[in-house]
């Protein structure tokens, strides 16, 4: 019952939050926040979960019970984590946490709601993470949308309301090609299911029960899913082409929803990918290996290129994330277990240093209100704190050794080089390693030009040191970042363990 | 023995009784002092009455009056009144939207006149939609149809310096009257086939009509008419914007989910009863097979009202053809039934009844936010909603709701109540109709966020002036809010119920 109560009290905090006045709603909502974070905590203290949660694993702190009965399929209430999706549930928390508290600064005006919206979302995302039957994960994911469209259109910058509704009709056009592509797999699956746990239809799956629908074969069906549901998942990851509406709604949004933005909901989209294209189609997959792989690399190499034009912090942070996650699908596709273990690693480590990237340009920002790296320079002499964090942040974008990004690249390339799906495998690799540099080059260029070098900058504001509560969040994440780089077993392990039944599926093995 | 079973069978109808006994004592109250206005007292009275007569419904369903565990329909009045649990779900319905509408009126009554005639005409309309949902015979269909429909032109008009308001009357009553001579004629052709007006007699006597396939054909299609006329379906829809608009918000409320549903609840009834399709289509070479109309009905329906309401610059004119969208949805209940398949029939139709009454919650309050609105003064048009949820942030946040459940996302009641129906849909092996269905169900969302848009996003065009908080719109308005939120996790109890007693039509 701990997860119902997670996104239960998760719920009422927003409830809550939404109802008190303004003057009280930041203070509240951090505190209100801290009981996730702790609820996360004791389920990672008590895990006892083992293999993979939709291949016959041993699943932790289940519930499944039946919610609607319907025609043949019934709708089941079930939840549940396994190794896959208990660090999300974990960075989930803890970022929100972290966001709550890095509003305190830029967000003034309608608080309350801005606050309980922060929550609101955390509490889909909970849902999202743990959800383990299709209608009730579908739920959720599309509930995500609602708090980060009013988030972005509300709290926005100036082009705000294009980005909202970009955002809003990108991502929704998705899901209903992704649900399109799922729900016709489980026609396709006919007599030999009996509800929509996922565990279920991927068990069906893996058994070879699928059988033509509407006029397409077994195989055919298959593939046109797999496309389906991968086009959905690729518009919320992004992948390149589909990443037009990432940078737009990343710039127009508040620093807050930016961190919850590319911490976490990005994720939903690898974690989907993850859960349903490459655990419960993998012969499919492995048969689009290819194309994936080119888009891979393709947004490694053209997310980090048009970091390196950019001007503004925001959106170099922005376009960096998609190389990022570019990333996260090389490792899918080579089907090792690092590759995918790392993947999934590469979530969590991504999520908690583009937290870390947004927030400290965030602050920069509070105190200059521009994010033009032409307006600014020198900034560490006047808020050296910040500039410190900045740099360490940027180095554990950059892959520095014992940093977080570090190990998830490492994981990634490593599994990437052992594949056996396609023999080209090295040389994406290969040039996908490429993109590191040029990571490097803009993450330095930025700090050059900004951080560095003699003092200028064109604008009226006095510029000081951050406050101590802007300034705090950029150290916990920092804190978390070189923690899970020293000693990646934290949740390295238990990632293997859920990933391993997905390669003996696949024939890595 | 259940104490019910030892009352008098007429006792059955006891919710159309209360209704109508509630709708004379409105009368009475007026008449005692016809000067002062007692608007408190008689939306009090209203409102109970139709909360009344929804608990003793929703009583009787909980007990299986009328329902096949308690030995089957009850038949009063020589079949012409058939009480079962279809009718008593309904039933539901109307009273719910009743009891929502005349809490909401309170306010907007506040300084008009002749409240007690108002407050009466919406009770005896609720009643003549209960009896329409439980007529077993033709005669009784026309007669309720009118008991309903008579009351309302008179509500839609009932601003009657305004002009909108009178002209939307006017307009609603010839489009009515009309539509309901074209009734009568199919109910005449009707019965020169089979000789007869209840409904199951006519079932039994279609088998003779060999010869005169073709003017059953007629009646049937006259018959069908009457039915697009009440539920605002297309060919018969374009009173509908008119009079929603015209109409007091309120009444718009009323007439959009209530009316409609009734409607709705006649149609499955005279169509599965009187005309099963495994009977017509046996006769002369299937040229009365009413599913293919209605699934024609439905597409061009739900289709022509998305489009229709996705350019509208007005708020309540939008939410009208938006109306007319959903209509398309419901009647996909009777375009998906198939011959000999009576299991996934009675899902289907179950799954379109839960969905009118899901519908009857988030539509009504949608419909009572804009007589928040107009009560407010603040005009109807998108711009004149412009940063309106820095003022009335819960009454926005329920609005929000309205569309959101509308459009059919989740978290929403709509969400689970349009997936049950395409999902029913598809079970029928209706998978385009369903398809159909969800693609017009996507694009609804442009229109929907663009009211949550302009209340959250945009900024106020005009200094907003909000001058009072209305209590009885706002009770109303989030008790619908919180229906339709309850009834994504509640929606079980629903469907079954929905399913079970549309499923002993067949």
């Amino acid at each position: 019952m701990i997860i119902e109560a997670l996104i239960g009290v998760t719920f009422l905090a927003a409830l809550v939050t939404f109802v008190l006045p303004d003057r009280y709603a930041g203070k509240a909502a951090f505190a209100l926040s801290l009981v996730p974070v702790l609820g996360s905590l004791v389920m990672w203290q008590q895990y006892d979960a083992s293999g993979n949660a939709l291949l016959g694993g041993n699943i932790a702190f289940e519930t499944d019970v039946v919610w609607l009965q319907l025609g043949q399929y019934d709708l089941h209430w079930m939840v549940g984590v396994d190794g896959i999706s208990l660090p999300l549930v974990v960075l989930t928390t803890i970022l929100t946490t972290l966001a709550i508290v890095s509003s305190w600064t830029p967000i003034a005006e309608r608080q309350s709601q801005f606050y309980g919206l922060m929550l609101l979302m955390e509490a889909n995302l909970l849902g999202v993470f743990t959800a383990l039957d299709f209608f009730v994960w579908f739920v959720f994911w599309e509930a995500v949308l609602v708090p980060m469209y009013f988030l972005i259109g509300v709290w926005g910058g100036p082009r705000r309301k294009y980005a909202a509704i970009k955002f809003f009709v990108y991502t929704n056009i998705a899901s209903l090609v992704m649900f399109i592509g799922f729900i016709s797999l489980v026609f396709g699956l006919g007599d030999s299911i009996s509800s929509l746990r996922l565990p279920e239809i991927a068990m069906a799956l893996q058994s070879g029960q699928l059988s033509g629908f509407a006029g397409l074969s077994a195989s055919a069906l298959a593939s046109v899913a797999f496309i389906a549901m991968f086009l959905g998942f690729a518009v919320k990851v992004p992948v390149v082409p589909f990443h037009t509406w990432l940078p737009d709604a990343h710039v127009e949004a508040p620093t807050p929803a930016s961190v919850m933005l590319a911490g976490v909901l990005l994720k939903m989209g690898t974690y989907a990918l993850l859960r349903f294209n490459f655990t419960m189609l993998p012969e499919t997959a492995r048969s689009f290996a290819l194309p994936i792989a080119l888009v891979a690399v393709a947004s490694v190499i053209y997310g980090a290129l048009l970091a390196l034009a950019q001007q503004d912090l925001k959106r170099i942070v922005a376009y960096s994330s998609v190389s990022s996650m570019g990333y996260v699908i090389l490792g899918l596709i080579a089907y090792t277990t690092y590759g995918v273990g790392g993947a999934t690693f590469q979530m969590v480590a991504h999520g908690l240093i583009s937290g870390l990237m947004f927030m400290a340009v965030g602050v920069i920002y509070n105190t200059t209100h521009t994010r033009m790296v032409t307006d600014m320079s020198g900034m560490a002499d006047k808020m050296p704190v910040t500039a410190g964090i900045f740099v360490a942040g940027a180095f554990g974008y950059m892959g520095l050794p014992l940093m977080a990004g570090f190990a998830a690249e490492f994981f990634i390339f490593k599994g990437a080089f052992e594949s056996t799906v396609m023999a080209a495998m090295p040389l994406f690799t290969g040039v996908a390693m490429f993109g590191i540099v040029i990571v490097a080059g803009y993450l330095l260029f930025a700090m050059q030009r900004t951080l560095f070098g003699p003092f200028r900058f064109d604008g009226d504001y006095e510029i000081t040191e951050a406050p101590f509560h802007d300034v705090a969040p950029l150290a916990v994440l920092l804190l978390l970042t070189i923690v899970l780089g020293v000693s990646p077993d934290i949740f390295f392990t238990m990632i293997q363990d859920a990933v391993n039944p997905i390669l003996e599926l696949g024939g890595a093995f | 023995m259940t104490p019910l079973q030892t009352l008098p069978d007429w006792t059955a109808m006891a919710p159309a009784i209360v209704l109508g006994l509630t709708g004379l004592l409105l009368l009475i109250i007026d008449t005692v002092d016809p000067e002062t206005s007692n608007n408190g007292l008689l939306a009090g009275v209203a409102t109970l009455g139709s909360l009344g007569a929804g608990g003793i419904a929703g009583w009787f369903l909980i007990a299986g009056t009328g329902m096949e565990q308690t030995g089957g329909a009850i038949s009063l009045y020589g079949d012409a009144i058939v009480v079962d649990g279809m009718s008593l779900f309904f039933t539901l319905i109307f009273t719910s939207v009743a009891a929502m509408v005349s809490v909401a009126s309170y306010d907007y009554l506040a300084d008009q006149r002749y409240q007690g005639e108002f407050y009466s005409l919406v009770l005896f309309a609720a009643t003549g939609m209960t009896l329409m949902a439980m007529s077993n015979s033709l005669a009784t269909v026309f007669v309720s149809l009118e008991l309903a429909s008579l009351p309302s032109y008179a509500l839609v008009a009932f601003l009657k310096k305004n002009r909108g308001s009178v002209e939307a009357g006017l307009k609603y009553f010839l489009i009515g009257a009309l539509s309901s001579a074209v009734f009568a004629f199919g109910i005449s052709l009707v019965f020169a086939v089979t000789g007869s007006l209840v409904l199951p007699d006519v079932a039994a006597n279609l088998s003779n009509a060999d010869e005169l396939v073709g003017v059953l054909g007629l009646g049937v299609l006259m018959i069908a008419g009457g039915f697009a006329f009440k539920t605002a379906s297309v060919p018969f829809h374009f009173w509908a914007p008119e009079a929603y608009e015209g109409a007091p918000a309120p009444v718009s409320a009323f007439l959009s989910s209530a009316s409609k549903a009734a409607g709705f609840a006649v149609a499955f009834r005279v169509f599965t009863v009187a005309f099963p399709l495994d009977t017509v289509t046996a006769l002369g070479g299937g040229s009365v097979d009413w599913s293919l109309l209605f699934a024609l009905l439905a597409v061009v329906t739900m289709t022509l009202g998305n489009f229709a309401a996705a350019t509208q610059e007005n708020v309540k004119r939008m939410l009208a053809y938006s109306s007319i969208g959903h209509a398309g949805y419901a009647l996909i209940g009777l375009a998906a039934i198939t011959v000999g398949n009576s299991a996934a029939n009675g899902d289907v139709l179950g799954a379109s009844m839960a969905h009118l009454l899901v519908y009857g919650f988030m539509n009504t309050g949608a419909f009572l936010f804009i007589a928040m609105a107009e009560k407010w003064g603040i005009g109807r048009t998108f711009e004149d909603y412009n940063g309106l949820a820095t003022k009335v942030p819960i009454a926005a946040t329920a609005m929000t709701i309205f569309m959101f459940s509308l459009a059919g996302l989740p978290p929403f009641g709509g969400f689970v109540s349009k997936y049950a129906l395409f999902y029913s849909a598809i079970e029928s092996g209706f998978w385009w109709l369903a398809a159909v269905g969800a693609v017009n169900s996507a694009l609804s969302l442009f229109y929907y966020s663009r009211v949550v848009k302009a209340m959250w996003i945009e900024e106020p065009s005009k200094p907003l002036e909000i001058g009072s908080q209305p209590v009885g719109l706002y009770v109303a308005v989030i008790f619908a809010a919180v229906g339709t939120v309850l009834l994504l996790p509640g929606f079980q109890p629903v469907i079954e119920t929905a399913q079970t007693v549309a499923a002993a039509l067949f």
